[in-house]
């Protein structure tokens, strides 16, 4: 039988507020246990919440980038389980009226766009951590993220295979990385991902029972947790059985996923206004000053790239995923004298595969914006070669210092002085007659002979325009 | 010196009659004296002691406010920093708060002296002060008698003397209905006037903090100094509180007074319903007209209290759960047996009851039939006051429909316990002001309370008719036997 497989993805994003979503507290990541759990983030009795109005703000900036329905009148509920990190014995979260509606986003897979829906996003609190090292059989509670703030974006069940989750994953990474709201890093917890995955025999119109897949970290494990599901639930149904609703976990040591709860197990979170905080109202005023702050999305910029740079659909796709690969590139092609085309070129080329080669993200390139504009201007103002530029960066990238003072201590530096190549060809061509009779034979490969007894010569340094000229004059 | 009222205390300290720290000694060496009242569940003679030395020393440089150097009894409900804190609960067994809350602050700001934290029921859940862990409390008018609840401790201190005022908070009628029971004066303002920041929290949609005094004059006093904007608790009005006192005088002469049918019916003590309408006719005296109004869905006040308030109860009880602060279990199996002793032992019977009817009343399937049913009811009692409230300035009735019952008399039967607040708790659901007042004792010489009900905010009206009706009557004057 053929399946299809059905996933939609929750994906909750840590809002980068200075200050917790109901208190003063802070948020920075990394402070020792408990140092900044305010009377608040602690629920000692008597406390209240008071909503951070950044948080708002940060959430209506992601509904607009979507072009999703903003809810000005939204209300916050109570969602009640117990857990030692969850102080108050309950999540301040939003339940039936989310501050953000129904909206878009497009994904691009082998050339193909499709638009995979975003049924709501709403605020909420996120919980404690609970500590299992350290404390002799004993849990340690720290609760510090207690409190920070957190938009959980839940996807409609439009995506059909890992990969596109993937895509669509990346795609809110990107945009969320683009607005500023979040440092979207996925080791620290501040960008997490479960997924409902399904499979459903082809053509069949109902979704077949999904189980919820927690605890995947990152970009890879969300493919390979999703294969691993997909496999499993056609196995079960190939060989008879039944797919139940459950939650599952995601061991990637063992790669595979284990049942954690089952439907019947699942807990009633008795949802219900939270009496404590009104619903809260933005007016048109709010919504049109966080409208004026929307920056230049992911989408925008790849278009803008296509036009203004005449770069191809693919690569400005490349440039612009990552707004810090995008303001790379465009700090190089504002820098250098070189043109947009050259510097996709080596930013998708050669930076991106060092980058790649030693897992480093773009902001923490060997090489700066600035130097590699000057090393592509030395290609431009033709003192080197392309082919020796590798050279330089290869050096530069080791910390030999900037592209002039590597051409410069190798003597790099391009012969583009015609005389000298002149002599260069005349003494390659008079100690080859044979090859030169060849040519004249009608030869024409024989070309390559020579260029490559030239550069041996000149030690790749002589221009190759100028020789490929000189050679044709010579010979013709 | 303790048959003073706040006022007059204000008076003869600022005359230099005696000094905060002699009236301190004096309430403190009353409450020792009257311990087997149980009024209180922790008594701060130390620190009472400095803030009466400091308060001296501001009357002394002439920094002082009317309220500086008077003592006061704090409702053990609130949090107050460095002081055992508990919601008449064992689960805050040992609990020292680290904060003080909102109304703390704000009374200490006035140099006011804390005497102590007051008994309560627990969690103030309860209308006699018997489900508090720390004991009942008797009611000094007959100590067999309950003081009325949840602010039974802060109405028996109040009413023996021992202090002259004492916060107090009502959710039902946990103000007005100890206040009757103690022949006191008692005002819950309107929902948000005072804030909730630090005050334990039972429904917090229904809870509102205020205060338990001897006279009208007093609360007007007192809720001044309490009232007011908190950033710190959302549902806390940002809007200017009226002068109090500014209003007191003023004549109520063509004042209308609504008098709903339903308060007056069957359920009612004749004693009782005699005393209010002895209380209607001094206020007619006064030049007060009265006019019939209708609240048609009172009667369904007691069960949309009882699915809300328990609803909002379970979850805002959540959090004591034995991890963070207060009481953890002895021994345990594992995180669940932990959360199931721990809650099982600290909390007591009714508090159980109203978590299990709470989460039930949340819980998928029963959400609609129960929470958004009650929640349509108490908007339609709303509507009712808003009703009612065209035709006339304030209400009136019988703050509760009998006087003081004998201590473990309705403890099996939790309905007839809820009866009690049956005038009280439809004011909670509109989020109304209401006082109620001594107007009479009974023939065991218990006292009787007139409750007046405000339209929202306006708080002004039924203190100042409060206060006309006192200056013509001196139910407010007379003390329990032995307690002069």
């Amino acid at each position: 039988m053929q399946w299809e497989t059905v996933i939609g993805l929750e994906i909750h994003v840590q809002l980068q507020t200075k200050s917790k979503i109901f208190s003063g507290a802070s948020t920075a990541y990394g402070a020792a246990p408990n140092t900044q759990a305010c009377e608040v983030s602690i629920a000692l009795p008597g406390v209240l919440p008071v909503m951070n109005t950044e948080a708002a703000r940060l959430a209506v900036k992601f509904g607009l980038a979507i072009g999703a329905e903003i809810n000005q009148r939204s209300v916050f509920a109570r969602k009640n389980y117990f857990y030692p990190d969850l102080p108050k014995g309950y999540q301040i979260s939003q339940f039936e009226i989310p501050i953000v509606g129904k909206g878009e986003v497009e994904i691009e897979m082998d050339g193909k766009r499709r638009k995979i829906g975003v049924t709501r996003a709403h605020l909420e609190e996120d919980a404690g951590k609970s500590l299992h090292e350290n404390f002799d059989k004993e849990t340690g509670i720290d609760l510090n993220r207690a409190g920070t703030p957190l938009l959980e974006i839940v996807s409609e069940p439009d995506m059909r295979s890992a990969e596109e989750a993937v895509a669509y994953l990346r795609k809110i990474h990107s945009i969320v990385r683009y607005l500023g709201i979040s440092d979207g890093n996925m080791q620290e917890g501040s960008f997490r991902c479960d997924a409902n995955v399904s499979v459903r025999p082809v053509g069949q119109s109902e979704f077949g029972t999904r189980a919820e897949l927690k605890n995947i970290n990152s970009f890879r494990f969300v493919e390979k947790a999703i294969r691993i599901e997909v496999d499993r639930q056609i196995d079960l149904l190939e060989d008879g059985g039944e797919v139940v609703q459950e939650t599952r976990l995601y061991d990637s040591d063992k790669n595979e996923t284990r049942s954690m709860r089952s439907k019947e197990e699942a807990h009633d979170y008795r949802y219900f206004p939270d009496p404590d905080l009104p619903p809260m109202i933005l007016d048109d005023a709010f919504i049109a000053d966080v409208k004026q702050s929307l920056p230049e999305l992911p989408h925008e910029r790849k278009e803008r790239f296509i036009d203004s740079f005449s770069l191809g659909v693919q690569e400005s796709d490349q440039l612009t995923q990552d707004k810090a690969l995008a303001d790379f590139f465009e700090e190089v092609n504002t820098t250098s004298a070189a043109g947009p085309r050259i510097a996709c070129n080596w930013i998708l080329g050669e930076l991106s595969a060092s980058l790649n080669n030693e897992d480093l993200e773009i902001t923490q390139s060997k090489i700066s914006a600035p130097q590699m504009a000057t090393l592509l201007d030395r290609i431009h103002d033709k003192t080197i070669s392309g082919k020796l530029a590798k050279e330089v960066f290869a050096a530069m990238w080791q910390g030999e210092g900037d592209a002039d003072s590597v051409i410069e201590k190798r003597g790099l530096k391009q012969i583009t002085d015609s005389g000298e190549i002149e002599a260069i060809v005349d003494q390659v061509l008079a100690d080859a007659s044979d090859q030169v009779q060849q040519y004249k034979d009608g030869n024409q490969k024989v070309i390559g002979f020579f260029v490559g007894q030239i550069m041996k010569i000149s030690q790749g340094k002589a221009n190759p325009q100028q020789v490929n000229e000189i050679l044709r004059k010579k010979l013709d | 010196m303790h048959e003073k009222t706040v006022q007059q205390h204000a008076e003869a300290l600022k005359k230099g009659e005696y000094s905060s720290v002699e009236l301190t000694t004096h309430y403190l060496d009353r409450i020792k004296q009257h311990e087997s009242l149980n009024a209180f569940i922790t008594t701060t003679e130390s620190q009472a002691l400095e803030q009466a030395e400091r308060a001296d020393k501001r009357i002394q440089s002439g920094d002082a406010t009317t309220l500086t150097g008077i003592p006061i009894a704090q409702k053990d409900i609130f949090c107050t920093k460095g002081v055992l804190t508990t919601c008449g609960s064992k689960i805050l067994e040992g609990f020292i708060s680290p904060y003080d809350a909102t109304v703390i602050t704000k009374i200490n700001d006035q140099g006011m002296v804390m005497l102590g934290k007051t008994n309560m029921d627990e969690f103030a859940m309860g209308s006699s002060n018997e489900t508090s862990f720390y004991g009942p409390v008797q009611n000094p008018w007959d100590t067999g008698k309950v003081p009325g609840g949840s602010s039974g401790g802060s109405a028996s201190a109040v009413a023996a003397r021992l202090a002259p005022v004492a916060s107090a908070t009502d959710t039902g009628g946990s103000i007005r209905q100890p206040a009757a029971f103690c022949g006191l004066t008692g005002i819950k303002p309107s929902y948000g006037r005072v804030s909730r920041y630090g005050m334990i929290a039972f429904a917090s949609s229904l809870d509102q903090a205020g205060i338990i005094t001897r006279n009208a004059e007093d609360a007007a006093l007192m809720l001044q100094a309490m009232s007011g904007f908190d950033a710190r608790d959302s549902t806390s009005l940002d809007l200017e509180v009226p002068d109090y006192m500014a209003t007191l005088e003023d004549s109520i002469a063509g004042k209308t007074i609504g008098l709903p049918k339903e308060f007056f019916g069957d359920g009612v003590d004749s004693a009782v319903a005699d005393a209010i309408q002895l209380a209607i006719r001094e206020l007619e005296a006064l030049g007060a007209k009265t006019v019939e109004v209708e609240l048609p869905n009172s009667e369904v006040g007691i069960p949309c209290y009882y699915v809300l308030a328990p609803a909002e109860a379970s979850s805002n009880l959540s959090r004591f759960d034995g991890v963070r602060y207060g009481f953890r279990a002895g021994e345990y199996d594992d995180l669940n047996d932990m959360y199931e002793q721990t809650r099982a032992e600290g909390f007591g019977e009714e508090v159980q009851r109203r978590i299990m009817i709470g989460t039930y009343v949340l819980s998928s399937g029963y959400y609609d039939a129960y929470y958004i049913k009650a929640q349509k009811l108490r908007r339609m009692i709303s509507d009712d006051f808003t009703r009612a409230f065209q035709k006339c300035d304030l209400i009136a009735g019988p703050t509760t429909p009998g006087t003081a019952f004998p201590l473990a008399d309705k403890n099996d039967d939790p309905v007839a316990m809820y009866l009690n607040d049956i005038f009280t708790n439809s004011v909670n659901l509109a989020g109304l002001p209401g006082i109620s007042v001594g107007a009479g004792l009974d023939e065991a010489g218990l006292p009787i309370g007139l409750h007046l009900i405000g339209k929202y905010l306006d708080e002004s009206t039924i203190l100042n008719v409060a206060h006309q009706y006192q200056k013509v009557t001196d139910w407010h004057l007379k003390a329990p036997g032995g307690f002069a």
